[in-house]
């Protein structure tokens, strides 16, 4: 073995929403982990680019993982919030018609929702829907209690922060660019570092199709299908209370354009639904910025396109080809070419619901080709960082006169104090980009995106880790905030 | 509880003139309240010239025109706090603030609110495209640059003719970086004619009107605009599409009046403003309730803003000492053609009264026609006006006296 080689027990490729659960649930046995991501944070991928629905499961045809792992996720989602420290909100959601040939998708709707064993669902009527969500357009509507928000980079963070205080090593900017299997060993060559693992699992999300060829195995090929959405202004989050999904059309690749609360108190509208040919085109495009205004008027005519603050991009990893539209099921399963490289293979949404079961059974695939011991030290519980702006009264003056950090307000428009950016900016993966810390802390998501706020994350950024002005990046290589200093004290004689 | 006469919300230009010349008018228990660790607030970036001319005959930068009221509100023992941001404020003129010594709570007999405004962004403006870095509003580039001393780019695409954009052309030219143009989507700019001569034809720097940003590319450091040219209707002009090698985009798309504490207590705000209604001494729907400088609307010179704070301070005064004034039924001003809006809103008593307006387009040879119904009220004549640049006019109150409406149009 080289210097740089180190021997793991599990190398789990991707640092996304799956990678980080499967990372924390086999945390729980004593087991020597090492997650590679190749971003410079966990969950730049998909996990943080979605609606941050928690589904409860009727949209999947029935006996499929989809299905199945979706309402199991559903179901222990809260506790899994709790046990992290991550906001959930049990909104529920109404799928709504605005048409009378909709009708009868929303019965079959509800029948493939109980048969899949999701609780609650009901269709309502105009009127009731109307005493629900008074702006909301619409003749009927599917009912889903259970159907909830969380924060999708929030809880991806939780998972990682957890699994790391439970011993798993997170390796951030480590592309994966070589594996090979000798004896019973595989070896992975990133960047910068070469590790060696008896088990190896794909994570890789939209590139799990190049790491299963990379090693040897099945040949898989991921579609990017691109979703855009807008986040609106708190100013507009009284316009609804819950989730307001259209009727999906048959054989679409996505649930259509919908009206999302956020657990930070915005509104999402979207996401489209596009085939593209990169896997790494997060472009927004005016055509569907208008389309998404467009679609969400016709359930909610009070949106303005005054109310956007921001823009952004997901990239579905469908395995389904634009031919064919719609969806295949998740493949988890163990390669059966290369043994123990273990495939995660097309997770698009419900991904997110889905993420505890799926590392679970992970696990048992696991657990059943040799015995696992369970690792004594584990914890199940991470916290994470008090939001001051949520507090009492009474609790922000003790918080203030705890640590007069709390007193100072850096970001105006969230609100975030001196004391969460800190913490941000010293968290325990080290992840030190602008948007880690925004992720962290929700400073610089508010309506003047970062304008206020910007300039003084860069001073507290530089004074914890003494970067040049070059070194502070947005997000990750290459991103560069600044070029440098504007003049070199130059002394005039 | 801490009782106040009146309370400053901003201690820039607008918190400052207010702060002293309520000072000098009596009131001595007032505090003014700023976020920032200093006074002056956007003056301390703005360390180009021109300011003060109207107010003390000279050109004077930002610091420098700041200072002078600094230095008053020093030798006048004006209270402030530093480093404090209001947090919370409501109807009953109560405010939660929060700094290091902890939270506290005030009320005061009158509110002035001076919070100023704050840059639109590209999320507001939905340009389409990648989000990589060094896409900056021209203000954040002028703070990083002239207040942190860091450089933001090294060639640079200006979108949006704003006053900011333009002297940040100057100003990164002068830093050595390349600007490669300024574009603005309306058929003329939107910032004063003196900084287009100034800061963009002085360095041989072009404006192109009715362009517009279409595209960005770039995952990490933005690469490359594509830019295009504004059809008559408002569509893009086919083939008129420039892909722009560039690191930096500035924008200088507009400024929003940073009205989210108003809201929260209740004051309406107009929509075109972005300010608070206001009456004829700059009050609110709130009574006690006062607002000037850029959260009321926005300016363009920093004189107006001075001129502005001192002005509503008459009303403030008259509220404190619970004078009758000459209430009328309350008269909302009519906007007829050619003007985009009119501060204040409605009148409510009859004095000397500054009205402010921004014409909704470019002309020569107008003229701004007060009327009640078809009596001719007064007028006033522009050999020509421009929407970057507001028109005040301060009518006396013996024209406005017995008025029962009031119609102004621009002809």
């Amino acid at each position: 073995m080289t210097e740089k080689s180190s021997l793991y027990d599990v190398v789990i490729i991707g640092g996304g929403i799956v990678g980080c659960a499967i990372a924390r649930e086999l945390s729980r046995y004593e087991l020597k982990i090492a997650v590679l991501e190749k971003e410079a944070d966990v969950g730049w991928g998909i996990s943080c680019r979605n609606s941050g629905v928690v589904h409860a499961g009727f949209n999947y045809t029935s006996g499929t993982l989809r299905a199945k792992l979706c309402v199991k996720g559903n179901k222990t989602f809260e506790k899994l919030c709790q046990e992290l420290d991550v906001p959930f909100k049990k909104i529920g959601k109404f799928v709504v018609a605005l048409k009378k040939d909709e009708l009868e998708e929303l019965k079959r709707l509800k029948e493939q929702g109980e048969k899949n064993g999701v609780e609650g669902l009901k269709i309502v009527d105009e009127k009731e829907l109307k005493k629900a969500e008074p702006h909301i357009r619409g003749i009927a509507a599917l009912y889903s209690p259970n159907t909830a928000i969380t924060s999708p980079y929030g809880l991806t963070i939780a998972l990682a922060e957890n699994a790391h205080k439970n011993g798993v090593r997170f390796f951030l900017n480590s592309e994966v660019t070589a594996i090979k299997k000798n004896h019973s060993e595989f070896e992975i060559h990133t960047n910068s570092k070469k590790f060696q693992a008896r088990y190896l699992i794909n994570c890789a999300g939209l590139y799990s199709d190049k790491i299963s060829r990379l090693t040897g195995a099945e040949k898989y090929r991921i579609y990017p299908c691109r979703g855009e959405y807008f986040v609106l202004d708190k100013n507009a989050s009284h316009l609804i209370d819950h989730l307001v999904y259209p009727v999906p059309k048959a054989g679409s690749g996505g649930l259509g354009v919908h009206i999302t609360p956020t657990v930070d108190g915005n509104i999402l509208l979207g996401p489209s639904n596009e085939y593209v040919k990169k896997k790494d085109n997060l472009a927004a495009t005016s055509k569907v910025m208008k389309k998404l205004i467009d679609e969400s008027r016709d359930f909610l005519p009070l949106i303005s396109g005054r109310d956007i603050i921001r823009s952004y991009a997901g990239i579905r990893s469908k395995q389904a080809p634009s031919s064919e539209g719609g969806y295949w099921d998740f493949v988890i399963e163990e390669s059966k070419i290369v043994s123990r490289f273990i495939n995660l293979v097309g997770i698009e949404s419900p991904g997110l619901t889905a993420a505890q079961p799926i590392a679970q059974k992970v696990v048992q695939m696991i657990h059943e080709k040799e015995s696992l011991k369970p690792n004594t030290n584990f914890t199940p519980f991470r916290k994470g960082i008090l939001c001051f702006e949520e507090q009492s009264e009474t609790m922000k003056k003790n918080l203030i006169r705890e640590d007069p950090d709390y007193g100072e307000i850096i970001c105006r428009c969230e609100k975030v104090t001196k004391k969460e950016i800190l913490q941000a900016i010293d968290n325990p993966l080290g992840a030190k980009d602008l948007v880690s810390i925004k992720y962290r802390s929700r400073a610089m998501m508010g309506r003047c995106q970062g304008g206020y706020c910007l300039t003084r994350i860069i001073e507290l950024l530089r004074e914890k880790y003494d970067l040049s002005p070059q070194e502070i990046t947005l997000k990750g290589n290459h991103s560069s905030l600044l070029t440098g200093y504007r003049s070199d004290e130059v002394e005039i004689s | 509880m801490i009782e106040k006469e009146v309370i400053i919300i901003g201690g820039g230009a607008a918190g400052l003139a207010a702060a002293i010349t309520c000072y000098e008018r009596g009131i001595e228990n007032l505090l003014i309240i700023e976020r920032n660790a200093y006074l002056g607030g956007i003056l301390n970036q703005c360390i180009h010239d021109g300011f003060g001319l109207e107010k003390f005959h000279t050109s004077l930068s930002g610091p420098e025109y700041a200072q002078r009221y600094i230095n008053q509100v020093q030798e006048k023992e004006i209270p402030y706090l530093l480093n404090s941001m209001v947090l919370e404020m409501n109807a009953q003129k109560e405010l939660m603030v929060a700094n290091r010594q902890g939270l506290h709570r005030y009320r005061a007999k009158t509110i002035i609110l001076a919070m100023g405004c704050r840059e639109r962004t590209r999320g507001a403006i939905a340009i389409p495209g990648t989000r990589p870095a060094g896409i900056y509003t021209a203000g954040v580039a002028q703070e990083l640059i002239n207040l942190r001393n860091y450089m933001v780019g090294e060639r640079i695409v200006i979108l949006g003719s704003g006053d900011i954009g333009m002297i940040m052309a100057r100003r990164l030219t002068l830093e050595g970086a390349e600007v490669v143009l300024v574009a603005e989507k309306l058929p003329y700019a939107s910032g004063l004619p003196r900084n287009i001569n100034q800061c963009l034809y002085d360095f041989d720097i072009p404006l192109l009107l009715n362009h517009t940003v279409i595209d960005v590319k770039g995952n990490g450091r933005l690469s490359e605009v594509t830019l295009a040219a504004i059809g008559k209707r408002g569509g893009i002009v086919p083939k008129s599409k420039r892909r722009i090698p560039c690191d930096t985009l500035l924008l200088s798309v507009g400024l929003i009046p940073e009205n989210e504490l108003s809201r929260q207590a209740g004051v309406i705000i107009n929509s075109v403003t972005g300010g608070p209604e206001v009456d004829e001494r700059g009050q609110t729907n709130i009574p006690g309730l006062f607002a000037c400088g850029n959260v009321l609307q926005v300016h363009d010179i920093v004189d107006n803003v001075s001129l502005e704070a001192e002005y509503i301070t008459e009303g403030v005064i008259g509220y404190l000492q619970g004078k009758k004034t000459n209430k009328v039924q309350e008269i909302r001003i009519i906007l007829g053609n050619g003007l985009r809006y009119v501060v204040p809103q409605k009148i409510t008593t009859i004095k000397d009264t500054i009205f402010s307006f921004r014409v909704n387009a470019p002309g020569k040879k107008k003229t701004l026609v007060f009327k009640e119904g078809s009596t001719l009220i007064h007028k006033s004549f522009f050999p020509r006006v421009n929407p970057a640049e507001m028109l005040r006019i301060t009518l006396p109150a013996e024209e406005l006296k017995n008025i029962k409406s009031l119609t102004v149009r621009l002809v």
